[in-house]
């Protein structure tokens, strides 16, 4: 679950991780009266929304004015911010944030993640801050600085020095940066984090570091034990359809093609993708309906599938292990009826009760397109996508 | 033979009473599975599918010499339950359970560096030696006894290897799948050395998906260590990065991770992969006739 930049800045000055003075408002009303609160003579206007590359999209605006605010969140609310990471569409602004302007000497990059490679929470720094990081690792990969945490012993202060001098930090900086990475630590375990990124961590003129920017991502399988920040969610800032699908316990992710997938298992799902493409055609979807699938499912599945209305053709996928596959077919069965599918459907059955399954689907009446192997399931699919 | 688990295994399962313990463990139990006891704090006394039950896994390793266990506890007990049968001298741990934090299992892998036990999952189907010992959540049927090691980070996409391995004859020696969370217990290269040092498997598929470099590590140790013909898939091509593809690890990151970058390290150990996954028993076939 992603969190707003201002969520995660209030969470930050929770844990005393120095940022910039700021209030969340949703009217340009509220922003002129947000700035005069703040004070000085320079104002950043934030567009809030949950994709990174919003400056270069104009969603971060710089303001020396009441005028000037009121104009940037006037042009930024109510309006989609089509950044390079939020989709053609782009994302609704609902929020903006209206911060105290830093004066910068330095920009750096910070972030936390757990690296599944050690199986640690590590700290990931570089010099060259406010830019693209995947860039940065990709030509000079000599300016990342990465320390793992034993998750035993915690973060120690060598690990903080070796970040700090790496930063090239002064003395006085060195000690406000080792402060600020164990809040971070702390509000990382506690908080279920699986993402914080601070870019730009600055330093301003004055020689203070601060977080300039943050970005949490909340693990969505700790949910269950983060009641108030499980309150932080924004739906509207979520693919509707895949909300709708997870409502219903269904994993879904909206693709390019026109071939629609509803397979049981994520690696099986990726997998029927791939095949779609190595034969010709292309997928519209990743779909897993899981290992428990039921008529009620598989008729939901078949709802937010058509709700794409590039999909020219459906193949269904399952191997029945526990899972038998006469109640598949039933329940295919069903789905087709109840929701009136108006596009050819290949089906592929395969494991527990294969036969009576098949026999059900043969004798349903219902213009089903059988299909023995995973092969020939997605010629089929390619070829009826292209009729 | 095959490897970690055969008819010998004594196998505890945690949360035995719960609906899917009950399901599974009797499905265990069916194939032919020994299961010896069971855990669920409170339920200590009774007995359930014929099993007893213990409220503590150190009763239940002390009255039944159980060396392997079987956890289906909800996600917010699974680190709990791990640990419990990691600190009682059980030497396999088999964590179906899906959706557990990562955050916990950081603490767990941690923790069992301490122990003489190797862990499977979470998230995963379980492991097989086929006819003889069954610990998890696959279908049994499609099983056969035979000389092939089967590896996978999927579920039911280790069904279809098993399954085509099964069709063309060549049968299984040992199936393991070791689940789909970024931060898990045996890895590829764990399964892989076994499988070396088995004499009953000769050749093994192995499947990956996008996400991590699990995969790439994979290549580079059976480049050097693994004599047997190797057969390998990645599933992901289509993936889309930042996207999470289902399980927690699937997930391009950063460039990182992709199925391309897979398939090339694999093809580089000279690793024979197949670009659909409906060739690898074939594949493998061809190689033990060749």
């Amino acid at each position: 679950m992603n969190l707003h930049e201002y969520q995660s800045k209030q969470l930050f000055a929770e844990y005393g991780i120095p940022v910039p003075q700021g209030v969340q408002v949703n009217t340009p009303d509220e922003a002129v009266a947000a700035m005069e609160s703040l004070g000085g003579d320079l104002w950043v206007v934030k567009a809030q929304v949950h994709a990174g590359g919003r400056g270069k999209a104009g969603g971060v605006k710089l303001a020396r004015s009441a005028d000037e605010v009121r104009k940037f969140a006037t042009d930024m609310l109510g309006t989609q911010l089509v950044t390079h990471q939020s989709g053609p569409e782009g994302l609704p602004v609902n929020t903006v944030y209206v911060e105290a302007g830093s004066s910068i000497n330095r920009e750096l990059y910070l972030s936390m993640l757990v690296d599944r490679e050690v199986s640690k929470i590590s700290f990931i720094a570089s010099a060259a801050g406010g830019m693209d990081i995947e860039q940065v690792a990709e030509e000079t990969p000599e300016k990342i600085i990465t320390v793992a945490v034993s998750s035993d012993a915690g973060l120690q202060p060598y690990q903080a020095r070796q970040l700090a001098f790496g930063l090239g930090l002064d003395t006085r900086q060195s000690r406000q940066f080792a402060d600020l990475i164990a809040g971070l630590y702390r509000l990382f375990q506690e908080c279920d984090a699986s993402l914080v990124e601070v870019n730009p961590l600055i330093v301003t003129t004055a020689g203070d570091v601060v977080a300039l920017d943050a970005k949490i991502n909340i693990e969505a399988n700790a949910l269950y034990r983060q009641a108030r920040l499980k309150d932080l969610r924004d739906t509207s800032q979520e693919d509707p359809t895949e909300r709708e699908a997870a409502g219903h316990d269904l994993n879904y992710v909206s693709l390019d093609g026109n071939i629609a997938c509803m397979v049981n298992g994520a690696g099986l799902a990726m997998a029927t993708m791939d095949l779609i493409k190595l034969h010709g055609g292309d997928p519209a979807n990743f779909l897993d309906v899981g290992g428990g699938a039921t008529a009620e499912r598989v008729t939901e599945a078949f709802k937010i599938i058509l709700s794409n209305s590039n999909v020219a053709a459906i193949l269904v996928n399952i191997f029945g292990g526990i899972v038998r596959c006469d109640l598949i077919a039933e329940g295919i069965i069903t789905a087709v009826k109840e929701v009136g599918v108006r596009v050819p459907v290949v089906v592929r059955l395969e494991g527990t009760n294969v036969e009576k399954g098949r026999k059900l689907l043969a004798e349903s009446g219902l213009d089903i397109i059988a299909a023995d192997d995973l092969t020939a399931a997605a010629k089929k699919a390619v070829s009826a996508a292209g009729s | 033979m095959g490897i970690l688990v055969n008819k010998d295994s004594k196998i505890v399962c945690q949360g035995i009473t719960g609906n899917q313990g009950s399901f599974h463990t009797e499905q265990c139990i069916d194939y032919g599975t020994q299961v010896v006891a069971g855990v669920t704090p409170g339920r200590g006394g009774q007995e359930h599918l014929g099993v007893p039950v213990f409220n503590t896994m150190r009763e239940a390793v002390a009255e039944t010499d159980a060396d392997v266990s079987m956890i289906y506890v909800p996600a917010s007990f699974a680190a709990d339950a791990i640990l419990e049968a990691a600190d009682n001298g059980v030497g396999l741990i088999v964590c179906i359970t899906e959706g557990i934090p990562v955050l916990d299992m950081v603490k767990v892998k941690s923790a069992l560096a301490s122990y003489d036990c190797r862990l499977i999952g979470p998230n995963c189907p379980g492991i097989i030696t086929p006819e003889e010992c069954k610990i998890g959540i696959m279908p049994g049927f499609i099983h056969q006894k035979g000389k092939i090691g089967v590896v996978s980070r999927s579920g039911t996409l280790t069904y279809e290897a098993v399954y085509q391995t099964t069709t063309n004859g060549l049968g299984q020696s040992t199936c393991i799948g070791i689940g789909g969370d970024p931060v898990r217990g045996m890895n590829f290269i764990d399964c892989l050395e076994l499988f070396e040092a088995d004499t009953e498997t000769e050749g093994v598929v192995m499947v990956g998906e996008i996400g991590g470099t699990d995969e790439e590590a994979a290549a580079e140790f059976i480049q050097s260590n693994v004599s047997k013909p190797v057969v390998a898939y990645i599933a992901g091509v289509t993936a889309p990065p930042g996207k999470r593809m289902g399980h927690a690890g699937a997930i391009i990151a950063g460039g990182k991770g992709t199925a391309e970058d897979k398939f090339r390290a694999l093809e580089v150990a000279g690793v024979a992969t197949v670009r659909s996954p409906a060739e690898l028993g074939s594949m493998m076939l061809e190689l033990m006739n060749g």
